[in-house]
């Protein structure tokens, strides 16, 4: 695959769903929608950190959100990948509320749906690679597709196959949120959420990392949630969103 | 996946899990190894004496009895007169009997004196007898057969002449050494007080002390006499061990000589006697027992302080497996896991370590002290101490697991 390639493709898609959103009628209208959140942390009552009147994200969307720091951004993720679970309004994923789930539920829900890739320590450092994407694997529902996918995927992100059994602190960043990656989508999650994923890369890595996230997010039909501070990258994305609109607190 | 997780965890830790699980296994290694030795000193001393269903002295504490009758130790009150034995002896119920005559030693090893009988009733451990092993039994008046460890210790063999002491301490000034002893026969070893004894005939006791008129010494005009023969029957003996016909008959014949009109006896069951001694050395045995209750605690709060340790270093792994969708008591049982397995280890370390050493020692240990150690550690109450172990690694471990799983609740 050379590089670009996977960037014609994923606008050909993007044009595509915008096009034909028929076509694409598997996947949920609305992957994300919130309405009337509120959240504090149960630390600090006082003093509420998000409070969203309604916010929601088309299935299939590549969505960019940008904001400071401070400004709710992983409280915001965590909300949706039901790590927090929110008293006040109303959280849908996929067409289901993780307001009104119990905490293993969620626990559930996220491993089965919801893929996610932070900034840093994305791996366990003393398992490799494949002991890794295993480990994800493991705590999904499914079984899991066989291991073909995990190959395929490490392959299509181009990690060289003698480091796929190394340990992963041995591999250089890049390769680390590459690995990450081929973890976040194993189990074939229809949302991908990304905190923050390519701060810790220099701007070559960055580019790599995002030419190939997004032909295997299009591939796959997810809906990506990238959050990042970095505006450059935003020229990537369908969508592009300050926090500060979607959060009247920020 | 979830015990691989939790092994190569522990293998990237190596250095402070490798110390914890050396700790662990020598706590385990302490706690059988006493556990075995006190089990098995108690089953020797049990066993060093068996098949005699009464001891008989003169009027005395029964422990005293039995300490200076089976075990050579201490110093009779009083003896017996020779007609109260033999008018006891000849009872029909009594089906055999061993006379014993205390007071003479050997270089710090006590000589008793005896009849043929002594080989031929007395038994020890599970009813066996004693062998032996090189030579035969005594049957001349200057005639010893040596316990086995006096033989092996002094390095004596068949053909030694030797000198006998009056009293039992090793620098007696009062030798008998106008008369020679040869030694005929060695005991093969039994583990019990009979390896360090000297066993000669009554014939022989008397025989050295003929011609000490006043006890302290012989005169000097009688150096070298042969004694008479009718100089040789004893006046008195010390002890004297009984079989009878029938054990239901031993309550009877206990009272019938604990009131024997001639003479103040006392007769004791040697089994009774024992256990009451053992509940004596049975202080020693829980002092033993606490101590290696505490080398426990030691290890395992070791190894509850080694996993709170990694607690904190592993945050981002606790962050990463929730997000991946493990539920907080995963994580609980994963750091519970790691204990395990490390007490696993560490007992395998342990038992292993324990095994080895004492069937390296076990030769020393029954030639040297004549404790026969089995190396069998195996046992029900050896998985008994090991589940207690475990028990207490899961326990010790439950503060940093609970400390990981509160921390896995609160990592959003």
């Amino acid at each position: 695959m050379i590089p670009g390639e996977g960037l014609w493709y994923s606008v050909a898609v993007l044009a595509c769903n915008a096009l034909f959103p028929d076509v694409f009628s598997q996947i949920p209208d609305m992957t994300i929608e919130l309405k009337g959140v509120k959240f504090a942390h149960a630390g600090t009552p006082g003093k509420p950190v998000l409070d969203i009147d309604h916010w929601s994200v088309e299935g299939g969307q590549h969505v960019f959100v940008h904001g400071p720091s401070g400004s709710g951004k992983t409280t915001l993720l965590h909300l949706l990948s039901g790590l927090l679970a929110c008293s006040d309004g109303e959280v849908s994923v996929l067409g289901k509320q993780l307001n009104t789930m119990s905490n293993r539920q969620r626990d559930r829900f996220r491993a089965n749906h919801i893929g996610y890739v932070f900034q840093r320590f994305n791996l366990i450092p003393y398992l490799n690679a494949l002991e890794n994407i295993d480990l994800a694997r493991s705590f999904a529902a499914r079984g899991g597709p066989s291991t073909n996918l995990a190959s395929s995927l490490l392959a299509s992100l181009k990690v060289e196959e003698d480091n796929w059994h190394r340990p992963t602190t041995e591999l250089s960043m890049g390769q680390q949120q590459r690995v990450a990656i081929a973890r976040a989508l194993i189990n074939q999650p229809e949302l991908l959420i990304a905190d923050e994923p390519t701060s810790s890369l220099d701007q070559e890595n960055r580019d790599n990392f995002l030419e190939m996230l997004m032909p295997l997010v299009t591939e796959h039909n997810m809906t990506l949630l990238f959050v990042s501070h970095d505006m450059s990258l935003s020229r990537h994305f369908g969508q592009v969103q300050a926090l500060g609109d979607i959060n009247r607190l920020a | 996946m979830f015990l691989r997780i939790a092994l190569k965890s522990l293998l990237n830790r190596k250095g402070s899990v490798i110390m914890t699980l050396l700790a662990i296994g020598v706590a385990i290694f302490v706690l059988l190894g006493i556990e075995n030795i006190r089990n098995q000193a108690r089953d020797s001393f049990a066993s060093t004496v068996s098949g005699v269903d009464l001891i008989v002295g003169a009027k005395t504490g029964s422990l005293n009895l039995l300490l200076y009758s089976v075990f050579r130790m201490g110093a009779p009150t009083d003896n017996i007169s020779w007609e109260s034995y033999q008018a006891i002896a000849s009872d029909s119920n009594v089906a055999w009997s061993i006379p014993i005559s205390l007071g003479d030693s050997h270089k710090g090893y006590r000589v008793v004196g005896t009849t043929d009988d002594y080989f031929e009733y007395f038994s020890y451990g599970n009813k066996r007898q004693l062998e032996i092993s090189d030579g035969e039994r005594f049957s001349k008046t200057f005639d010893v057969v040596l316990g086995s460890e006096v033989a092996r210790t002094l390095g004596y063999s068949l053909g030694r002449e030797i000198i006998l002491a009056h009293g039992v301490v090793s620098t007696s000034f009062n030798l008998h050494d106008n008369k020679p002893f040869t030694v005929v026969g060695i005991l093969a070893p039994t583990g019990t007080p009979v390896d360090q004894t000297l066993h000669v005939l009554l014939e022989g006791i008397e025989a050295m002390h003929t011609d000490w008129p006043q006890g302290f010494g012989p005169a000097s005009s009688a150096v070298g006499r042969t004694p008479q023969a009718d100089e040789l029957i004893p006046e008195s003996i010390t002890a004297f061990m009984l079989g009878l016909n029938s054990r239901m008959l031993t309550f009877r014949v206990q009272r019938e000589i604990n009131g024997f009109a001639e003479e103040p006896l006392l007769a004791i069951l040697p089994g009774v006697a024992l256990s009451e001694l053992w509940q004596m050395v049975g202080m020693f045995e829980n002092v033993l027992r606490l101590i290696s209750i505490l080398v426990l605690v030691t290890s395992v709060l070791g190894l509850g302080a080694v996993l709170l340790a990694s607690v904190r270093e592993r945050s981002n792994e606790i962050n990463l497996l929730r997000v991946l969708g493990a539920p907080p008591y995963y994580l609980f049982l994963l750091v519970e896991l790691e204990a395990l397995l490390i007490c696993l280890c560490g007992t395998l370390l342990g038992v292993l370590g324990l095994y080895l050493t004492l069937l390296a020692v076990e030769d020393t240990l029954f030639a040297n002290f004549g404790l026969h150690l089995s190396p069998n550690v195996f046992t029900v109450e050896g998985l008994f101490i090991v589940l207690l172990v475990f028990a207490a690694a899961l326990l010790a471990a439950a503060i940093p697991s609970l400390r990981v799983y509160n921390k896995a609740k609160a990592s959003a």
